[in-house]
C-alpha cells in the first residue's frame, strides 16, 4: 500500500465548508442521465470492451495457457484468472474516461459548472454529482460483465455478488483520484499523461498473469498500483478465496476516495469560484 | 445623539433593511490586480439598477460577487440581506443569473435546459414542466422546444439564458452584458422582455457598456471606471448633471482643422477626439449658426441630444467603446 500523501483528517473537513454542498448532487446525475440519451453508443460500447477482451484473450490465448495457479494456489482456467481482472480494469477505465476526458470538456469549453454555480449547487455537488454518475456507469458495466461471467461458467463461488459493490467501490476511488487529477490539467495535451499511467497498469497489474512472475523489486512497485489491488479483490471474490487479506484491498480505495473527493472538490472550488 | 435616536431608525443615513443589495468599500484583488476597488452600492426591491463601464471598469467582477461566486477581497456585501461569503447557496436559490456568456448545456434540448436546471434549484419534476411551458412562451421558443441548443440563433440562445434565470422565480436577476453581440432586433425583442420583468416587480442588476441600453433599461445606475464609482444617479441626472443639453459634433477637413481653444468660447465645453470636436451647449442650433458665422467651415455638423457617452468622457476622458 502507498503511503498517503494529504493533510491528515482535520485539515481535511475545514477543505470542505457548509457553503460548498447543497446535499443536491442527485441532480447533476438527473443531468448526466438526460445528457446519455443522446450519446447512447458510446454509453454502451463501454461493456463491451472487456467482453472482447475476454473473448480474445481468454478463449483464444487461453486455450495455448492452459492454467494458472489461483489465489489460493489451486489451478484455475485463464478465462477464470483474467476476467475478475477485466472486470476491475473496466471499472478503472470507465471511470477514468469519465472523470477525465468528460469533465475537463464541460469544465474548460462548455462552461458547464459554471452554470451550474448560480444555482444553489456548490463545487462539492459538482464533484459528487459526476462522481457518482461515473460510478452508475461503472456498476451497470460491472453487472452486464459478471452476467457474461456466470454464463461462460467463470464465477466459482457465491462470493462473487460481492464483486458488483467492489467494483463501484474500485469505480469510485479511480474516478474521485482521476477528477482530481483533472483540475490540475491545463490543455489536452496533459491527457497523454492519463494514458501513461493507466495502460501500463492496465498490461502489469497482474491482469493476465500472477505477480510470482516478476522479479522482487517489481513485485513491490505493482503491489503499489491501486489496479492491482482491485484485480486481487475481485479475483478473490470470484474465485472465493476470501481472507482478511481482502480488507487491506478495500482499505486502499477507502483512503483513495477521501483523498480523491477532498482535492477534488477543493480544485474545483478553486477553479470556479475566483 | 445616539441615544436620542428612536429605535429602527436609519443609521448614518442608511436604511439597511430596504436594500436587496448593499455594498460598503467592496474590493476583489486578482493576485496583484485590483479590479474593484472599494465601492459603495445600494440596490433597492423593484428597480433596475445599471453598472455602466468600459471593459476592464470591474463590472463583471462586482457582479459574481454579488452572484456569490466570487470570494469578496475586502469590504462588506450583503444581498437578500444575507452574506455571500456565509449563505451563498441560500442566497443563489433565489436569485437568477445571466451571464456575459451563454452557458446552455449542450447536451440537452432547449425545454430539458428549463426543466434540469429548475431541479438544480431542488423544484419538483412537476412545477418545473408546467415553469418551461411558461418560460418557453416568455422566450418565443415554444416551437423550438425539442431542438439542441446549437440549433438556436444568438438571440434564442441569449432569451434561453434569460428564461432559464426565471426558473426559479428569482427576486433579484443580474445580467451580464444582456445584450452584447445581439443584432438590433435581438436586442429590442430582449429589453422588451426585461420591461415585463421590471413591471411585474423583479429587480435588476444590468452592466452594460451600451448607453442607451442603460438609458432604456435603468432607474438608476453608477459609471464604474477603473474599480471605481465615478458617478451615480438615474440617467437624466447624469446628463444634466455632468452634460449639457444638447451637443454640437463638428467634423472638419484634417488640413483645415482648429484648435480646440478656438472653438471653446462659442460653447460651454469643448472635448477634442480623433475624429471630431463636440462642444457642449444648451442649443446646438444656435451654436452651429455661432461657428459658421465665426468663419469655421466645418465638413459635417450634428446636433443631437446628450447622452450618457458624453457623461463619461467628461468624467474619465474617454469614450466607452472605441
Amino acid at each position: 500500500m502507498s503511503a498517503p500523501t494529504v493533510p491528515p483528517a482535520p485539515q481535511v473537513w475545514r477543505l470542505l465548508p457548509a457553503g460548498s454542498y447543497a446535499g443536491r448532487a442527485r441532480m447533476m446525475m438527473v443531468r448526466s442521465a438526460a445528457a446519455s440519451r443522446r450519446t447512447w453508443l458510446a454509453f454502451v460500447s463501454g461493456f463491451f470492451e472487456p467482453l472482447f477482451y475476454l473473448l480474445a484473450m481468454g478463449t483464444g490465448l487461453g486455450s495455448l495457457v492452459g492454467d494458472l495457479p489461483g489465489p489460493d494456489g489451486q489451478p484455475i482456467s485463464y478465462a477464470a484468472f483474467i476476467a475478475p481482472g477485466l472486470l476491475a480494469a473496466s471499472a478503472m477505465n470507465g471511470a477514468v474516461f469519465d472523470s477525465t476526458y468528460n469533465v475537463f470538456f464541460k469544465l474548460h469549453y462548455a462552461r458547464l459548472y459554471d452554470s451550474m454555480l448560480a444555482t444553489p449547487l456548490g463545487p462539492v455537488d459538482v464533484a459528487l454529482g459526476e462522481i457518482g454518475w461515473a460510478l452508475l456507469r461503472g456498476g451497470l458495466y460491472a453487472t452486464a460483465f459478471l452476467s457474461v461471467m456466470a454464463g461462460f461458467g467463470l464465477i466459482a463461488s457465491p462470493w462473487a455478488l460481492l464483486a458488483l459493490p467492489a467494483a463501484l467501490l474500485v469505480a469510485f476511488a479511480f474516478a474521485a483520484v482521476g477528477m482530481a487529477a483533472t483540475s490540475f490539467m491545463r490543455s489536452w495535451q496533459d491527457f497523454d499523461l492519463v494514458t501513461l499511467a493507466v495502460l501500463p497498469m492496465f498490461l502489469f497489474s497482474t491482469t493476465f498473469y500472477p505477480l510470482s512472475v516478476y522479479p522482487r523489486w517489481l513485485q513491490i512497485v505493482v503491489e503499489c498500483l491501486p489496479l492491482y489491488h482491485a484485480v486481487e479483490l475481485m479475483r478473490g471474490l470470484t474465485t472465493g478465496v476470501v481472507g482478511p487479506g481482502l480488507l487491506a484491498h478495500l482499505a486502499y480505495f477507502v483512503v483513495m476516495i477521501g483523498i480523491g473527493v477532498v482535492i477534488a472538490s477543493r480544485r474545483l472550488e478553486k477553479l470556479l469560484l475566483r | 445623539m445616539i441615544a436620542a435616536r428612536p429605535v429602527g431608525a436609519p443609521g448614518y443615513g442608511l436604511v439597511v433593511s430596504d436594500a436587496l443589495v448593499q455594498a460598503r468599500g467592496l474590493r476583489k484583488s486578482f493576485g496583484a490586480v485590483e479590479a474593484v476597488r472599494g465601492i459603495d452600492v445600494d440596490v433597492a426591491p423593484g428597480e433596475v439598477f445599471g453598472f455602466l463601464g468600459p471593459n476592464g471598469a470591474g463590472k463583471s467582477s462586482t457582479m459574481r460577487m454579488i452572484a456569490c461566486v466570487s470570494p469578496r477581497t475586502g469590504g462588506t456585501l450583503s444581498v437578500l440581506g444575507m452574506d455571500p461569503g456565509a449563505d451563498g447557496p441560500r442566497i443563489r436559490a433565489r436569485i437568477g443569473v445571466v451571464p456575459q456568456l451563454d452557458n446552455l448545456d449542450a447536451e440537452l434540448s432547449v425545454r430539458e435546459n428549463l426543466e434540469i436546471y429548475g431541479r438544480y434549484f431542488g423544484l419538483p419534476r412537476r412545477h418545473v414542466r408546467e415553469k418551461a411551458t411558461e418560460l418557453l412562451e416568455f422566450a418565443q421558443l415554444t416551437e423550438r422546444a425539442g431542438d439542441t441548443v446549437e440549433e438556436l440563433s444568438g438571440g434564442m440562445k441569449r432569451r434561453l439564458t434569460i428564461a432559464r434565470s426565471l426558473v426559479n422565480d428569482p427576486e433579484l436577476l443580474l445580467l451580464d452584458e444582456p445584450t452584447t453581440g445581439l443584432d438590433p432586433q435581438a436586442r429590442h425583442l430582449l429589453w422588451d422582455r426585461l420591461y415585463r420583468l421590471k413591471r411585474e416587480g423583479v429587480t435588476q442588476i444590468v452592466t452594460t457598456h451600451y448607453m442607451d441600453e442603460a438609458e432604456q433599461l435603468c432607474d438608476r445606475l453608477v459609471v464604474m471606471d477603473g474599480g471605481v464609482i465615478a458617478a451615480e444617479g438615474s440617467p437624466a441626472e447624469l446628463i444634466s448633471r455632468y452634460s449639457t443639453r444638447e451637443v454640437l459634433e463638428l467634423r472638419f477637413d484634417p488640413e483645415r482643422r482648429p484648435g480646440a481653444a478656438a472653438l471653446e468660447r462659442h460653447a460651454d465645453r469643448v472635448e477634442e477626439l480623433p475624429d471630431r470636436f463636440l462642444l457642449y451647449t444648451a442649443d446646438g442650433e444656435r451654436t452651429q449658426g455661432d461657428v459658421v458665422g465665426a468663419g469655421f467651415v466645418p465638413l459635417s455638423s450634428l446636433v443631437r441630444r446628450s447622452s450618457l457617452e458624453d457623461v463619461f468622457l467628461r468624467l474619465t476622458g474617454r469614450t466607452l467603446v472605441d
